[in-house]
């Protein structure tokens, strides 16, 4: 590993923080925050570091590889879109961690929730980073998982419960499509490595299987994003604590969906179906999460919500796939990363001071938080599209792509849907803190720093950014529009509009429309109130239903299969075995021919009688005595047979093991009875008399079959002829029990060893065993 | 008839003839018929007879300790067996022959008779502890 | 030669089978038995028959001279004979512990692990 390989160590540092987390935690103990921060700083200078190189057109590539025989690596690729995700994840991060260690501080859960938000960083990293496709699906597995963990944090409570594990299983399913894809694509591009992936879109494009490939990586993408009506599980995913919802369902999990339309636009992009698909599902999020939001009263639900129109807008940003349009998504993803982070943490911080997160009891915070009030006011305005802040910028840009395209339906879409999210960027950051103040259920108060330090940074980051439009451009946002359009794009962004035409217009309609809708936000919220009350059978409901059903038709299945009766059990065994051996030598016309009469000497036909005369004493046995003796003497007669065959270990070892059967059947008989006779009524002897006979003549017929056969004895031949040579033993048994099969044998005495621990304990546990049904449901 | 007078005075004697046929037939394992599975299962009869004519406990103290305790030995002695061929820098379970010269007669050391006799007593340790707790909670026939 | 043994392995898989299809524990036990010297008799007769030669090396040669007894399925059944005399004593005393705890020695009505009214597994979060 050398100093070029950097971006790798980034990717792994998270992972090292989370493990180092609970040590941090339990000696910093006050400071703990503060020095955990320190580990995405330093990632993020790392990336502000290599800045400079990668806005000059360079890009990154390091890796090890991983499982070389498959051509799968653990590499990482650092273009611009690629580090401009890696800023945000680390820059965010940084604040979230100081964020979190003050509004966790002093749950007994801070570890664990430190780990797993660790865990999340690492992995959303190499999600970002990823160049090798297989190591894409990993850190994309990664994030849903750590995402499981933090929503469920709060794991006593059912709602958290749920939310968890909806979110896992759609964005579960998602990734599964995802891993599909990238096999997918993969095999018909011939390659693995997403380097390799964006020179060979022609291939793709052209492939019969494209519309496939398209739509497993949507699958992947609209579940993560969040695109109706895939996103029931990220207003869910808000009973995750705050910071939880700050960083991962608004600034960078939910955009990793995001991440990969912009990464493979230049592969998969360009098509009818991607500019079709991506701009009508996009649109639909945009408006569908836009009304959502305004429903709401809880401040997190009205931001998740949004983040969800947010989201949508992006979507359809990218299907129109002009570099204009690109270049719009990727400044208002910036904008939005910003402003939607920190209100999540101005609300966290309403919530986490007076105790409420309800609009409707909010009021008059200003004089008691003004800090929060001002960060709040910042990021507000960004997120309303003022002139001044950088969400005005990128709402420009957008607009003005929207107006070359003339597309109406879309300006349309994306003015209703900026309006309301203008009404609701009122409603979160000014209605709290406007008016008379109101009672809460905790006296509210400005808290500590670490709440409000990201929100402020991230609010003035909103307006920094179009002070120093030009190198945020040239730095940042324009070698990441480069990356998602696939060549080199002219990008210039104004901070103000230099001429008056239909972008500005557009802006100004959307203010108009978005103060009318912020004034009259409560009767919208009753009118939606009573469309929703007719709607109620959502998607929400839907997953609910699906998972039950699931569980039912599972608990039939295994109803069905296992009845809980052994006796089934091994009818079912014992026919499929029968059918097995009788089936294919019947297919195969491979029945043994009819054999001549054997020619045995009179004692060993004696010996063949009195197995089968025990055999069929045990059949009839009706007294314990009699079933034990007529076991004993068939075990003889086999002992007796060995004997005669040439097989005098066998046979002494056969009239042991039979006179230790006939001991220890005769100790444990004492106590069981044998029931007098067979229990089972004449149809059921005659059908399993038939199964026993069928697999009985299966195994018969297939050893006769076997004999009449040449015999390949070059295995016996080795063992006879190096016996003595070799391993200096003239009895061949013994020598391959202990040294030429030594192996097997110490698997099989360690067996016998075992059954002896288990007998033991098996008698020794005399307490009765009462089940309880309570114990099992617990 | 367990309890008979014959049957008590003679079973130590049948117990310890039978015991001492155990170790022959596994020594002679390698090269006549025998073996730690056939001696392991003779063994174990003794012992299982000796318990029915004078009684569990009397076995137990006989043999000092659990008789689980002898096959786990086993157990460690034909690992053993096997493991020490590594560290002459052959593969596991290579077979290592010695044949000293013990006051004129050349006897044959290898590992594979270690193993053998790790077999013996992992049989014979078992089924004696199968015998025994059976017998424990049976009372004998 | 091999025929008889071919009409032995039938007889004792047969009644192997039919005895384990029983609901009585005891029966599924001396099934379990019989099975296990049937598979032994399949695996020896399979290796073909040769009368009263075991696979010794006479003391003054240094391999097998002569028609012998095949040694390989030997070795293969004497562990057998072992293991499923062990497993046989396991599931004896098994069976013993669970007529004991359970009163019954019909497995029909032993329902400890999958009982019969078993309501399913919850169906909330």
């Amino acid at each position: 590993m050398t100093v070029g390989d950097w971006p790798l160590l980034a990717v792994a540092l998270p992972f090292v923080a989370a493990a180092l987390t609970p040590f941090v935690l339990r000696y910093a103990e006050a400071a703990a925050p503060y020095l955990l921060c320190l580990f995405p700083a330093a990632i993020f200078a790392a990336f502000a570091a290599a800045i400079p190189g990668i806005a000059a057109g360079q890009s990154l590539n390091c890796g090890i590889d991983w499982l070389p025989a498959v051509g799968i690596r653990l590499s990482v690729r650092v273009d611009g879109l690629s580090s401009l995700f890696a800023l945000l994840i680390s820059g965010i991060g940084t604040f979230i961690v100081l964020y979190a260690g003050a509004y966790m501080k002093g749950h007994p859960g801070i570890g664990r929730f430190f780990s797993s938000l660790f865990l999340f960083m690492g992995a959303m990293l190499g999600l970002v980073l990823a160049d090798d496709l297989i190591s894409l699906f990993v850190f994309w597995e990664g994030t849903s998982i750590a995402s499981f963990l933090l929503i469920g944090f709060d794991h006593t409570r059912q709602a958290a419960r749920r939310a968890a594990f909806q979110a896992l299983v759609i964005t579960g399913l998602g990734g599964l499509s995802l891993l599909a894809g990238v096999l997918l694509a993969g095999q018909i591009a011939g390659v693995h490595s997403l380097t390799e992936l964006l020179a060979s879109g022609e291939a793709l494009r052209g492939s019969p299987l494209y519309p496939l490939v398209l739509a497993l990586f949507l699958g992947a993408a609209f579940t993560k994003s969040a695109q109706m009506p895939l996103h029931v599980w990220l207003p869910n995913a808000m009973e995750a604590p705050t910071p939880v919802s700050a960083y991962l369902h608004s600034a960078t999990m939910v955009k990793a969906g995001v991440y990969l339309l912009m990464r493979l636009n230049p592969v998969l992009g360009g098509t009818p179906a991607w500019e079709s698909i991506l701009p009508f599902v996009g649109g639909v999020t945009l408006i569908g999460g836009a009304l959502l939001a305004l429903r709401q009263t809880d401040l997190k639900l009205m931001l998740a919500q949004t983040t969800v129109a947010s989201l949508g807008l992006l979507v359809m940003l990218i299907g129109l796939d002009t570099d204009a349009a690109i270049a719009g998504a990727v400044a208002y993803l910036l904008a939005h990363a910003l402003f939607k982070g920190a209100l999540f943490m101005v609300a966290g911080a309403i919530d986490h001071e007076s105790g409420t997160r309800d609009i409707r009891r909010l009021g008059g915070l200003r004089r008691a938080m003004p800090v929060t009030c001002a960060a709040a006011a910042l990021a507000g305005l960004s997120m309303a599209g003022i002139p001044g802040f950088f969400g005005f910028v990128a709402k420009e840009t957008l607009y003005g792509a929207l107006a070359d395209l003339r597309v109406w339906a879309a300006i349309a879409l994306a003015v209703c849907g900026n309006a309301l999210m203008f009404a609701i960027a009122g409603q979160v950051a000014l209605r709290p803190f406007l008016g008379a103040p109101r009672a809460t259920p905790r006296h509210a108060h400005e808290g500590p720093i670490g709440l409000w330090a990201g929100p402020l940074v991230f609010g003035a980051k909103g307006l920094a950014i179009v002070l120093a439009l030009p190198l945020a451009v040239s730095l940042t946002l324009g070698p990441a529009v480069n990356a998602v359009a696939g060549h080199p794009v002219d990008l210039t962004l104004h901070a103000l509009p230099e001429h008056v035409e239909l972008p500005l217009l557009l802006s100004l309609l959307t203010m108009a429309l978005g103060v009318a809708a912020y004034l009259s936000a409560d009767r919208l919220r009753s009118l939606l109130d009573t469309l929703a009350a007719v709607l109620k059978w959502g998607p929400d409901r839907g997953f609910d239903q699906a998972i039950a059903a699931l569980l039912r038709l599972a608990t039939l299945v295994t109803r069905s299969l296992q009845s809980g009766r052994l006796e089934a059990y091994i009818t079912a065994t014992m026919v499929l075995t029968a059918l097995a051996l009788l089936v294919p030598m019947t297919v195969h016309g491979e029945w043994p021919a009819l054999p001549v009469w054997p020619h045995l000497l009179l004692h060993e036909w004696a010996i063949v009688a009195i197995a089968f005369v025990g055999l069929v004493a045990v059949l009839r046995a009706r007294t314990r005595l009699t079933a034990i003796v007529s076991l004993g003497a068939q075990g003889f007669a086999v002992a007796t047979l060995f004997m005669l065959f040439g097989a005098p270990d066998l046979a002494f070892t056969q009239f042991m093991v039979e006179t230790l059967s006939v001991v220890i059947l005769a100790l444990v008989m004492t106590r069981l009875k044998l029931a007098e006779r067979d229990h089972r009524p004449l149809g059921q002897k005659v059908i399993d008399g038939s199964i026993a006979g069928a697999a009985g003549l299966g195994f018969g017929a297939l050893l006769l079959r076997v004999t009449q056969t040449p015999f390949d004895s070059r295995l016996s031949d080795f063992y006879e002829a190096n016996s003595r040579l070799v391993a200096h033993g003239r009895n061949v048994v013994n020598v391959i029990i202990v040294d030429f099969r030594g192996l097997d044998t110490m698997g099989e005495i360690a067996v016998v060893m075992i059954t002896g621990l288990a007998i033991l304990a098996l008698v020794r546990v005399r307490a009765r065993i009462v089940i309880h049904k309570e114990d099992d449901r617990s | 008839m367990m309890g008979t007078v014959i049957f008590r005075t003679l079973s130590p004697l049948i117990s310890a003839l039978t015991l001492m046929l155990a170790v022959f037939v596994t020594l002679r394992g390698h090269n006549d018929p025998g073996g730690g599975f056939i001696g392991g299962l003779i063994a174990a009869s003794a012992f299982a007879l000796l318990g029915l004519s004078h009684g569990v406990p009397a076995v137990r103290q006989a043999l000092r300790f659990h008789p689980m305790s002898y096959a786990g030995f086993g157990l460690l002695l034909a690992v053993c067996a096997g493991l020490l061929p590594i560290f002459t820098g052959r593969s596991f379970f290579t077979a290592l022959w010695t044949f000293p010269q013990v006051l004129g007669v050349e006897i044959a050391l290898s590992t594979p008779m270690f193993f053998d006799i790790g077999v013996f007593f992992v049989v014979s340790g078992a089924m004696t502890s199968i015998a025994l707790s059976l017998e424990q909670r049976g009372g004998g026939v | 030669m091999e025929s008889v043994f071919a009409l032995l392995v039938t007889a004792f898989m047969a009644v192997s089978v039919y005895l384990m299809l029983s609901r009585h524990i005891i029966r599924v036990l001396i099934g379990l038995a019989l099975l296990g010297n049937g598979v032994n008799l399949l695996i020896f007769t399979a290796g073909r028959l040769t009368r009263e030669t075991p696979p010794l090396i006479a003391p003054d040669a240094e391999a097998i001279t002569g028609i012998v007894a095949n040694p390989l399925p030997q070795a293969l059944i004497l562990t057998a004979i072992v293991i499923s005399f062990s497993f046989f004593a396991l599931l004896l005393v098994l069976g013993f512990r669970a007529y004991q705890d359970l009163g019954t020695d019909d497995t029909d009505g032993m329902r400890a692990a999958e009982p019969v009214d078993d309501p399913g597994p919850p169906e909330g979060y």
